[in-house]
């Protein structure tokens, strides 16, 4: 059995875990923790330690793995180990937190930096209020143009497909470059 | 059963080919992946048509075909705050601005231009509404659906084409450095020049493209007419580094690597 893995990454709270559930053909092995800090509780009451865990069978000879990483910085030791040997990163974005784009664009070029494998930025809960506008976003987290950013909703499965196939058209893409 | 799905698996061509053949009313609501188009329909006919981001109220639209000039835009604007496309174009004949044909084939070819942009959406999430009529103020035009079909078709092989010849625009331009053409015969049109005028390995195409404001097609054919007279080559933008692969995937075979890829874009696909 061949197997390749697919690390999803983002702030504190910008939806990893539910993103990896909306696909994964197995629960979640996640390894949440209640939070005992006061500014965090006040966001959620469990948080991510050491990584989510996901699967999808692809057929008797490849399965995809998908990894969300701790969002929090303290956890960032678990960054690298986890971004061994990754086809490709998503970042996860709050829309609804501008608070947390720089540090997303800190993660964003931490992970660049541990591989220069391709990645997409997802903007989720887009179906908040409040979210900002995916081009507004794409300006405040700097991203550069030919950096691909989807609106999402971590929740709903048609919208983690599209963010996974938009990373696998650009992993391909660059192969097909690398080719040439 | 309800119309809805993704172009990636019906694409606009079907649809509108659809709504031709069963004479349909209603309204397509496109999904697309940065925009969301509204086409609506009457009797299998298009009767309007407007992409979300677009601003595409009839002042917006006469002023973008140089059918009203920037002055003009300016006194209308400022007199018709309060009124629709509809009293708007009422207001224009009137003034004698422009006549009802005018505006209804201006109108048209606004649309038809929509519909053409349309075609480049490979992938967003559709349904049909046909409970949905046109707003009562705007202005409905009756564009028969056959000859956007035949050239949406054209378009749409003319697009796999150029994708098969250019697959990735994420890739930079660079003069030859033995140009095999004769230069002097090459005539090169205002877009083509600005593109020319772009041409360094550090620069992407698709970043020529946007700062020269034209779309992915239009680059594309571009790009490929200057392929074909011998005046650019394609090369990895500098500095790019090249993938980890070995650590990527568990074989090295680039093929057995994009065979990998492909199976999991299928099976993400089927999820």
């Amino acid at each position: 059995m061949q197997t390749v893995k697919i690390v999803v990454t983002g702030p504190f709270n910008s939806g990893k875990t539910e993103f990896i559930r909306s696909v994964s053909e197995i629960d979640v092995v996640a390894t949440e923790r209640k939070i005992t800090s006061d500014s965090e509780k006040s966001v959620k009451e469990t948080t991510t330690v050491a990584m989510d865990f996901g699967r999808i069978t692809v057929d008797d000879d490849l399965v995809l793995y998908l990894f969300g990483t701790p969002g929090q910085k303290r956890f960032e030791f678990m960054w690298e180990i986890l971004s061994e040997g990754m086809l490709g990163f998503i970042v996860l974005v709050d829309s609804t937190r501008p608070e947390t784009f720089r540090e997303a664009r800190s993660i964003l070029e931490t992970f660049r930096a541990y591989a220069p494998t391709p990645y997409v930025v997802g903007a989720n809960k887009q179906d908040m209020e409040n979210a900002w506008e995916v081009d507004d976003m794409r300006v405040a987290l700097r991203l550069d143009p030919k950096v691909k950013m989807l609106p999402c909703i971590a929740t709903r499965k048609d919208d983690v497909k599209k963010v996974l196939l938009e990373l696998l058209y650009n992993i391909l893409a660059e192969m097909e470059v690398n080719d040439q | 059963m309800a119309l809805k799905g993704n172009l990636r698996d019906f694409s606009l061509i079907q649809l509108l080919n659809l709504v031709n053949l069963a004479h349909k009313s209603g309204v397509l609501v496109i999904e697309g992946q940065s925009d969301e188009a509204k086409i609506y329909f009457k009797d299998g006919k298009l009767s309007y048509a407007n992409l979300g981001r677009e601003e595409n109220n009839l002042i917006a639209v006469l002023q973008r075909y140089q059918k009203i000039s920037e002055a003009q835009q300016q006194v209308l604007l400022e007199k018709s705050t309060q009124m629709n496309d509809k009293e708007l174009g009422l207001l224009l004949v009137n003034a004698q601005y422009l006549n009802q044909k005018d505006i209804i084939d201006t109108l048209k070819g606004y649309f038809v231009d929509l519909i053409r942009r349309l075609f480049n959406w490979q992938e967003g999430y559709f349904y049909f509404d046909p409970e949905q009529n046109l707003p009562e103020n705007l202005i409905p035009v009756k564009l028969d659906l056959e000859s956007v079909i035949v050239e949406g078709t054209h378009q749409v092989k003319e697009w796999e084409t150029l994708q098969e010849e250019i697959p990735s625009l994420e890739m930079s331009l660079k003069f030859p450095d033995r140009p095999g053409a004769n230069i002097r015969n090459v005539n090169l049109s205002v877009d083509e020049w600005r593109v020319v005028s772009y041409v360094n390995p550090r620069n992407t195409m698709h970043q020529i493209s946007q700062t020269i404001k034209i779309d992915d097609l239009k680059m594309r054919k571009i790009v490929f007419s200057l392929l074909q007279a011998g005046l650019v080559e394609i090369i990895r933008p500098g500095g790019m580094p090249a993938l980890p692969r070995d650590k990527m995937f568990p074989t090295k075979n680039p093929v057995e690597q994009k065979s990998m890829l492909n199976r999991l874009i299928t099976r993400i696909r089927a999820i």
